[in-house]
């Protein structure tokens, strides 16, 4: 008799417990529920109308992921509580997740292209320059500082035309520079990227030879060179052998005090990139097409630095639900204005004037249902 | 007359397990039979769902190239043409690279980890082995990119070149990042795994074969060649198989050393390359639905078929050993 009742006990007690757990589980579950519930009511804000909306997504672009860190890290406490999570999946990925109505926007270092426009199923999609970066030259070669380019000497290099430093070419241009006679290491990005899509831009407007047989775009087929994975992979691995050039994207390089080249713009002068140069070269461009798809590379100015290009976020203009399209553009409004103070602290360009009104003219063509979406003036 | 045996006792105990299934069990029994056997099915279901998935999405492509995606050298979205010649090449060629060296390596740390280590000794040999193998790959990629990769550029390549110049494996220009980088990168992590492996079933081999074979004179080198391996062959060459799969999948650590540059098949380890793991791991972020993407799930479905390829010749090629070993000892009781 003795020794069954322990073993009747222990089957009993495990049951029990079970129970407990899921009686534990239930509660929760109820608990959690009556939460959101209750925090779906209005909450005050400054503004006029707080949107019922509280929770925005977005998805794209790794270079704008700082920016928008700090954007979103402000914004709720300005404009009624509204929450942005922003997911940096890479641009690519982020046109993606708009295209298949995951987010409510996405942002992209390359504007999207006629194809991916026409694969939308819910009309005409927005693009809304937000920041500017632009793409420096970093090379590494003892001894070496203050070096300067061209651009047909850049595209000859990632051509693998020039292969050596000492190359007549580049002797040219450096006259007071002792060049050794050293292999030239090419360094890409092996990743796709918005700031491969602005650099090869930016040789195909340079050179006919680069244009034909590569082209532009945030992967391309590279001639020749060693690939590294991101900003930081680059800029190692440019660091990590003598010999090595490669394109970093500014803020990066400002960020890390990382040796730049000069280089040579449209007018003839050698400009280093800088946040000011970068600005010159986007306020260069008068001539502005209306759908703000364009590249500003190459612009005109003393001052401009030639690798420059925007990124965008991309919306649908006809917002679905109407109270979210009315949270969104009241987002993007603020982002073009008084988001655009976070600009500079963190290396990034703030928009020129010129985009800014550009920008404001597309926020107010969202379409909400019969109405604009924002509100404002 | 031994080979009758065995396969009459194999007949014998086919059906028994049949006999097995068929009676009639307590309910408890069945239930656990069956969600058991649903386990399986889950598992099952999930591959077949991603070969399912792999396969449609890569139609595109499929379509569009056929067979010139495996041989086509360019990855150019620009041009929206695609090929992983280089791809396939760089995975085969790192993996057979890292095999080549973990393998012999790995035995020799095995064994001496059974028949030559003082005991005390061992204990934390084998706990400091098994810690490699659980340190995450990212980690060997950063040793790879920041330590490796300077030294191979600046003292490695350049050595081997001025002495083994010759052979074409060391032509070319020394890069740091290559097909070099990512083999020594493999090997290293698949060594802890070959040595776990292999020590495990080299300790069960029965004393009293050792003993055996000490007893007739046999020196300690003996022992292992014709009591110990023959004995673990099986096993070890499970933890090899194990090891290849995790080299020719290896993502990160490859993709930070390997030089990512779509480059023409070539014999010369310093050469910049890519492999399939790195392409998608690469190029995935950024990809636009359409042909881009469709080639990147191209590429994970040849790494898929290239994976199972594998798989299946290592069965095959354990089965026949297996084979062999019952043959030779007249069938084991």
């Amino acid at each position: 008799m003795t020794p069954f009742t322990p073993s009747l006990r222990h089957r009993g007690r495990p049951r029990l417990r079970y129970l407990g757990a899921l009686l534990l589980l239930g509660l929760l579950a109820l608990l959690a529920a009556c939460g959101n519930s209750s925090s779906g009511g209005t909450t005050t804000g400054s503004g006029s109308t707080c949107p019922s909306t509280k929770q925005l997504t977005g998805a794209g672009s790794t270079f704008d992921n700082p920016l928008f860190s700090k954007m979103f890290q402000e914004y709720p406490k300005v404009q009624c509580g509204i929450n942005v999570n922003y997911q940096a999946v890479g641009s690519g990925a982020g046109i993606n997740n708009l295209l298949q109505h995951i987010v409510d926007f996405g942002a992209t270092d390359a504007p999207m292209t006629n194809d991916q426009l026409n694969k939308s199923t819910s009309g005409p999609i927005l693009h809304i320059p937000i920041t500017i970066g632009a793409v420096a030259i970093s090379y590494n070669l003892s001894g070496v500082s203050q070096l300067k380019l061209t651009g047909p000497i850049l595209a000859a290099i990632y051509e693998g035309k020039i292969t050596t430093w000492d190359d007549p070419q580049i002797k040219a241009i450096n006259g007071g520079l002792n060049l050794p006679h050293k292999n030239i290491t090419v360094v890409h990005r092996s990743d796709g990227s918005g700031t491969t899509s602005i650099f090869t831009h930016y040789l195909s407007a340079v050179s006919p030879d680069w244009q034909s047989k590569v082209g532009a775009g945030t992967t391309v087929n590279w001639p020749t060179g060693v690939g590294a994975k991101g900003s930081s992979g680059v800029a190692g691995q440019v660091k990590n052998t003598d010999g090595a050039i490669g394109y970093v994207e500014l803020s990066y390089v400002l960020a890390n005090n990382i040796p730049y080249a000069l280089l040579q713009n449209a007018a003839g002068k050698f400009v280093a990139p800088s946040l000011d140069s970068a600005k010159a070269d986007a306020e260069s461009f008068s001539n502005i097409p209306a759908d703000l798809r364009f590249y500003i590379v190459n612009g005109s100015g003393d001052n401009a630095y030639p690798i420059t290009g925007f990124s965008w976020v991309v919306v649908y203009q006809n917002q679905s639900n109407s109270d979210k399209g009315q949270a969104l553009a009241r987002l993007l409004w603020w982002m073009v204005h008084d988001g655009q103070q976070y600009a500079q602290p963190l290396n990034y360009v703030p928009l020129p004037d010129t985009i800014v009104s550009k920008d404001e003219a597309q926020i107010k063509a969202m379409r909400c249902g019969s109405s604009a979406c924002y509100s404002g003036s | 007359m031994s080979q009758e045996r065995v396969s009459l006792s194999k007949a014998r105990q086919q059906w028994i397990g049949w006999q097995r299934i068929l009676r009639v069990q307590r309910p408890g029994d069945l239930f656990f039979r069956g969600i058991t056997l649903l386990f399986v099915l889950i598992v099952l279901g999930l591959v077949a769902g991603t070969a399912w998935i792999l396969i449609s999405n890569s139609l595109p492509t499929i379509r569009r190239f056929g067979f010139s995606f495996l041989t086509n050298k360019a990855f150019d979205p620009v041009h929206d043409v695609y090929g992983v010649l280089p791809a396939i090449f760089g995975t085969l060629m790192t993996s057979a690279f890292a095999l080549i060296f973990a393998v012999p390596l790995g035995l020799g740390a095995a064994i001496f980890l059974v028949d030559f280590c003082p005991r005390s000794l061992r204990l934390v040999l084998a706990f400091l082995i098994d810690l490699l193998a659980a340190i995450p790959s990212v980690i060997y990629g950063l040793w790879g990119f920041l330590v490796l990769a300077p030294w191979l550029h600046n003292a490695g390549e350049p050595w081997l070149q001025q002495h083994l110049g010759f052979l074409p494996l060391f032509a070319g220009q020394p890069e740091g990042v290559g097909y070099l980088g990512a083999g020594i990168v493999l090997t290293m992590m698949i060594l802890p795994l070959i040595i776990s492996v292999s020590r495990e079933v080299m300790l069960v081999t029965p004393i009293a074969q050792r003993e055996a074979l000490l007893a007739l004179g046999a020196t300690r080198w003996e022992v292992i060649r014709h009591a110990v391996l023959p004995f673990a062959r099986v096993g070890i060459l499970g933890g090899v198989i194990l090891a290849l799969g995790r080299a020719l999948g290896e993502t990160m650590a490859v993709t930070m050393i390997i030089g990512n540059q779509a480059n023409e098949p070539s014999l010369s380890l310093f050469t910049p390359g890519y492999t399939l793991a790195s392409v998608i791991a690469n190029q995935f972020g950024e990809a636009t639905p359409g042909l881009f993407l469709s080639a990147i799930i191209e590429a994970g479905l040849i790494l898929f078929i290239i994976t199972l390829i594998t798989n299946i010749l290592a069965r095959w090629l354990i089965a026949s050993l297996q084979r062999q070993a019952q043959g030779s000892r007249g069938g084991r009781p």
